[in-house]
């Protein structure tokens, strides 16, 4: 697929002697928004943490824009990439984290202007005018100036994820965004993804373990088991109509534990 | 007994010698314990042998034996220093050292999360230091950095060997002339008390300032 903002070929990735990602191929489209399911250690959150260039692999090639990420060109042949390469590619790629990895030391508003005026030189009045923006549009104006140890998780998420737009990324990564959340704090963060995902032509994979937000949210379902891709689809068929019975026994479980799809 | 309130002086002037020396050593040491405790960290192995053998060299060695060495063995490569210049040159390199293991500990204390963050936000390396890791790390090293402190204002005492007249010094001087023990002694004891307690007010206060708002109470 030429037209791939993503494209995923033949990548493995290893911790000593455990596979975590095994020969993967996928790609994806721009503006797409992904799921990746499956169960505890399938690699999921692996995937998003390589693009994110925090994981290195062992063997493939992740290309983002037809560009490797790993690799550059340099007299016509291809050689490990330097750390300004890595810095440029990573200007395409924004990510959220579970734990929010928010800078403990700085207020709201310095979370979210910090990394526009060191790595894009925007000046700070310009830089603190787009925060606040994006503050509220995450609902979040009135605590520009609060400290992150005075927010709830939600809050804290919503800022994270205004502080990743705040580099414009065209591909956002939210790994399990909600899964450290209090049940009452999960709605306000999927809120703001509902919202990002129909205002936005940001290319987004979410890692998650909310099926019926996964179900309403994603173009596509991708179901992974051990490192590979089991199966995948449209929501409406893979978690209506499943035809691995991996995929079958992962979904019977979820909805044992309570959850709707 | 006329003479106390010159006595007094001398012991003054001494505590002034002891005062600059603590501060000139602080100042020196406080750049010493970054260089070398960054320079462990580094990516260059060169950088991270020269931080490491710094260090050691000078945890490894008597104070003394250092001051000795920059006061009376430099002369002879041709550097010479005042007293005082070798004696801040001698505390400063020696508790920078120990302040080093104090910068690089608290850095590394910083959790993988905040490094992650700041990939993620495609900060450099030396920007995520300096904006992001430091300064939650200065957290940290201040409590440490209050107990060399002191112990660089203990050890000044030694540069009475090299004939400088610090308060240590001018103890001794009072003593012999007056051939009193106690109050000389008791004097000292009551200077150096005193700027161990400065020393320890300041830094709590420092400590106070730079956790405010870190736990979400105070504001």
């Amino acid at each position: 697929m030429t037209d791939a903002i993503i494209d995923i070929d033949r990548v493995t990735k290893r911790y000593g002697s455990h596979t975590v990602l095994q020969d993967l191929c996928f790609s994806v489209r721009p503006g797409e928004k992904l799921a990746l399911i499956g169960p505890s250690g399938s690699g999921k959150t692996t995937i998003l943490r390589t693009l994110m260039t925090l994981e290195t692999i062992e063997s493939g090639t992740i290309r983002i824009d037809g560009e490797p990420l790993f690799q550059m060109e340099r007299n016509g042949s291809l050689v490990p990439a330097d750390e300004a390469h890595l810095h440029r590619m990573r200007t395409r790629i924004g990510m959220v984290f579970q734990l929010f990895n928010l800078f403990p030391h700085k207020c709201v508003l310095d979370n979210v202007t910090l990394a526009p005026m060191l790595t894009k030189g925007v000046r700070k009045a310009d830089a603190e005018r787009r925060a606040m923006e994006l503050l509220d549009l995450v609902g979040l104006a009135d605590k520009a100036h609060a400290m992150p140890a005075q927010l709830s998780g939600g809050q804290k998420q919503r800022v994270a994820i205004a502080r990743a737009l705040a580099l414009q990324p065209r591909i956002m990564l939210f790994d399990e965004v909600t899964s450290a959340l209090d049940p009452e704090l999960v709605e306000e963060v999927l809120n703001v993804m509902r919202m990002l995902g129909s205002t936005t032509d940001m290319t987004m994979l979410l890692v998650t373990h909310e099926m019926s937000f996964a179900h309403d949210f994603a173009d596509r379902v991708l179901f992974f088991d051990r490192g590979r891709i089991v199966e995948e689809g449209p929501p409406d068929v893979l978690f209506t109509n499943p035809t691995h019975e991996r995929t079958q026994a992962f979904l019977k479980k979820i909805i044992a534990a309570g959850q709707r799809i | 007994m006329a003479d106390w309130a010159g006595y007094l002086g001398l012991m003054l002037d001494g505590a002034l010698v002891t005062a600059k020396l603590t501060v000139l050593g602080c100042a020196l040491a406080l750049p010493a314990a970054f260089l070398a405790g960054l320079g462990r960290l580094s990516r260059h192995a060169t950088v991270r042998a020269l931080s490491v053998a710094y260090i050691e060299f000078f945890r490894g060695t008597s104070i003394f034996v250092q001051l000795f060495w920059a006061y009376f063995v430099l002369p002879l490569i041709g550097v010479t220093l005042t007293p005082l210049q070798a004696g801040v040159l001698a505390l400063g390199l020696n508790v920078g050292a120990y302040g080093a293991e104090v910068v690089r500990a608290a850095v590394q204390s910083i959790g993988r999360e905040q490094h992650e963050a700041c990939v993620a936000l495609n900060l450099t390396r030396w920007q995520s230091l300096r904006h992001v890791l430091l300064p939650q790390a200065a957290v940290v090293m201040v409590p440490t950095f209050c107990n060399n402190a002191i112990e660089l204002l203990k050890a000044t005492s030694v540069v009475s060997l090299i004939s400088l007249s610090d308060l240590t010094f001018q103890a001794q001087v009072v003593r012999s002339q007056t051939g009193s023990t106690a109050l000389p002694f008791l004097t000292v004891l009551v200077i150096y008390f005193a700027y161990a307690s400065l020393i320890s007010f300041g830094m709590k206060a420092l400590e106070r300032r730079m956790t405010r708002g870190l736990d979400g109470l105070r504001t």
